[in-house]
């Protein structure tokens, strides 16, 4: 019987995934009807709005404008250019946002970390910052996929749990905060996304010369797959476009390789207390894997573990003679960087540890004019000139 | 030929793996505890050993683990085997959830949180030994809202990360100050949280048993958290 291979390759060309899989369940029914009945305040997501498509056929709606910058702290903590080039390229767009004070951790590091905490801790956490966002009229834009993946949990075992959820609001009763749920959890990455075009069309460095690898965070599209954007023109919509979609956009040359779906060894606990686990898996499973197969000038991704996990764990390996030695950033300070951003003024590339200098240099950056330039105005803050550095310092 | 019911030869010896072993009624406590979890049928629907999920997990790689034996023991109710599980293997899970890609719909990652969730409040020496050095993360998170900060990037806390580190830590004022955003000038907490903030996430905690659990991890850490915590709830004019 012969094997009917043209109508298999018809079905590769385009994939969709339709309303009739029973995980295209749209959760907002279920939000919107736990509003009507009290149980909560969900709060809309703001006009100006980006439709983007996920996972099972559902619309999401990522807000432009009027965010609540939801803090990453390995972010924050270790590589603050990230943060930094978030809020750079929002600022460039010309968007309004808030960098709140009154932002606590998700808690999710230490959760997925130690066990050291328990369904409702984390879910009154994630409820008192969506309140407070709530309160400040902005709405949530979250930065580190962990957070973001965290959250949509939380707010599955809210929608599936009453018990949970009174557990919750007396502990908001305590705090004197109301019950709020926002009508879509972002990721910043969701908003680079949407914004793809309009972040390309402030380009102003060529970035075709650029192979880049790209690495999608677990958290992000694993949990709670469905919430999650797939685009048809982005790897045929069978692989969330996220990152791939905001490094096409501005020209560069996304390369495959065969450990795209592979996690990339963070290991929460593993990275502080057992770090050979990380640094094996991200070397072996990751850098090797994508230097061997896409030679690629620099590895994209869009979580504060990744970039952490697979920027640091290269030193060792390269101690160990391994085939390492790729720089690694977000997506969001390689759109800085096309968009013309100061690579240590916005970007903060001192604070990575696998060599970016030749990628600086195929972006026709001058990184040694740059280091000057910085160093400059660390003498101006040594010298007592100013107390910070500021945006309108940094261009 | 007989049968016999003597499965010892399933399970790794309790002396070699270096636990003493429990009357199984205080087995079946523990796992109980862990089948009442408001989670736990969420992340199991049952499993019919596929194994895609320890084809990708990232732990089944360098560790004797696998999620599939995870969700196999709790699907078949193996109080033994979840037992020598909570106490062996559930700390080398990555927490990736790759293996939520399972065809069922199972979560063994999930499974796995609330194993180690009775593990902790059960105070395991297990558990206690896979968190040693974690506390600190723990103290960060309750002292300043944020789980890392800027300065405990020290090179001989993080040898293998590079030189970088010890620039970092040689530059930690500077560079923070040298950064625009106006919350990130801060080195001894990841960004800056105002104090209500850092008491509304004591109370969280306190409320939700999540800081009895400190106890079980660190009982020096809960000591010290409590009288600081209680002082800037006193400070604040906050009764609990």
């Amino acid at each position: 019987m012969p094997i009917p291979v043209e109508a298999l390759l018809k079905k590769k060309e385009h994939f969709e995934r339709g309303p009739h899989d029973r995980r295209s369940e749209d959760f907002h029914h279920e939000l919107f009807e736990l509003e009507e009945q009290g149980e909560w305040i969900v709060q809309r997501a703001p006009e100006p709005i980006v439709p983007v498509n996920t996972k099972f056929g559902n619309v999401k709606k990522v807000p432009k404008a009027h965010l609540w910058h939801h803090k990453s702290c390995g972010q924050c903590g270790h590589i603050p250019g990230y943060s930094t080039s978030i809020f750079w390229v929002m600022r460039k767009l010309g968007y309004d946002y808030t960098d709140p004070r009154d932002q606590t951790s998700c808690t999710a590091w230490n959760y997925y970390a130690s066990a050291t905490s328990n369904a409702a801790a984390q879910a009154a956490v994630a409820i008192r910052n969506f309140a407070t966002a709530y309160e400040s009229g902005f709405f949530p834009l979250i930065h580190c996929g962990t957070s973001y993946g965290h959250y949509k949990e939380v707010r599955e075992e809210l929608l599936k749990h009453p018990e949970l959820r009174a557990q919750v609001r007396e502990i908001m009763g305590k705090l004197n905060k109301p019950m709020v749920m926002p009508e879509e959890i972002v990721h910043y990455s969701e908003w680079f996304y949407a914004l793809k075009d309009e972040i390309a069309a402030k380009q102003v460095r060529d970035f075709s010369g650029i192979a880049a690898t790209v690495h999608p965070a677990c958290h992000y599209y694993k949990l709670v797959e469905g919430d999650a954007i797939y685009d048809a023109d982005v790897y045929g919509g069978q692989r969330t476009a996220i990152v791939t979609g905001v490094a096409e956009a501005l020209g560069a040359e996304v390369r495959n390789y065969s450990t795209w779906f592979d996690c990339c060894g963070f290991g929460f606990r593993h990275i502080l207390v057992q770090r050979d686990f990380t640094r094996s898996f991200a070397t072996l499973r990751k850098i090797e894997r994508m230097k061997e197969e896409a030679d690629p000038d620099v590895v994209l991704t869009h979580d504060t573990g990744c970039v952490t996990t697979l920027d640091k764990s290269q030193f060792a390996a390269m101690a160990h003679g391994r085939n390492v030695g790729v720089p690694v950033m977000s997506e969001a300070q390689f759109a800085a960087l096309a968009m013309g951003a100061h690579p240590y003024k916005v970007c903060q590339l001192h604070w990575h540890s696998a060599d970016y200098r030749p990628l600086l240099e195929k972006m026709g950056i001058d990184w040694e004019a740059a280091w000057a330039e910085f160093q400059q105005d660390l003498k101006r803050l040594e010298a007592g000139e100013k107390q910070y550095l500021t945006w309108d310092d940094v261009g | 030929m007989t049968m016999t019911n003597d499965r010892s030869a399933f399970y790794k010896n309790r002396q070699v793996a270096g636990y003493a072993d429990v009357p199984f009624e205080e087995k079946q406590r523990l796992i109980d505890l862990v089948k009442a979890d408001m989670r736990f049928p969420d992340y199991l629907y049952g499993c019919y050993e596929c194994g895609i999920c320890v084809a990708a997990c990232p732990s089944a790689r360098f560790y004797d683990f696998s999620p599939r034996r995870i969700a196999q023991a709790a699907a078949r109710d193996d109080t033994e085997l979840m037992y020598q599980q909570m106490q062996e293997d559930v700390w080398e899970c990555s927490q990736c959830f790759s293996c939520v890609r399972c065809p069922r719909g199972n979560n063994p990652g999930g499974i796995i949180t609330v194993l180690r969730e009775v593990a902790v409040n059960a105070g395991l020496a297990s558990a206690r030994e896979a968190l040693e050095g974690y506390s600190r993360i723990i103290y960060k998170i309750m002292s300043t809202g944020t789980q890392v900060s800027p300065d405990m990037l020290q090179p001989d806390a993080f040898p293998d990360w590079g030189p970088e580190v010890k620039d970092v830590s040689d530059n930690l004022d500077m560079w923070r100050r040298a950064l625009p955003p106006e919350t990130l000038h801060t080195t001894s907490t990841g960004w800056d949280v105002d104090e209500k903030t850092l008491l509304e996430l004591y109370l969280i905690w306190f409320h939700t048993g999540a800081l009895d659990m400190i106890a079980e991890v660190d009982e020096g850490l809960h000591m010290i958290l409590q009288e600081v915590m209680e002082e800037r709830l006193e400070d604040a004019g906050v009764e609990v």
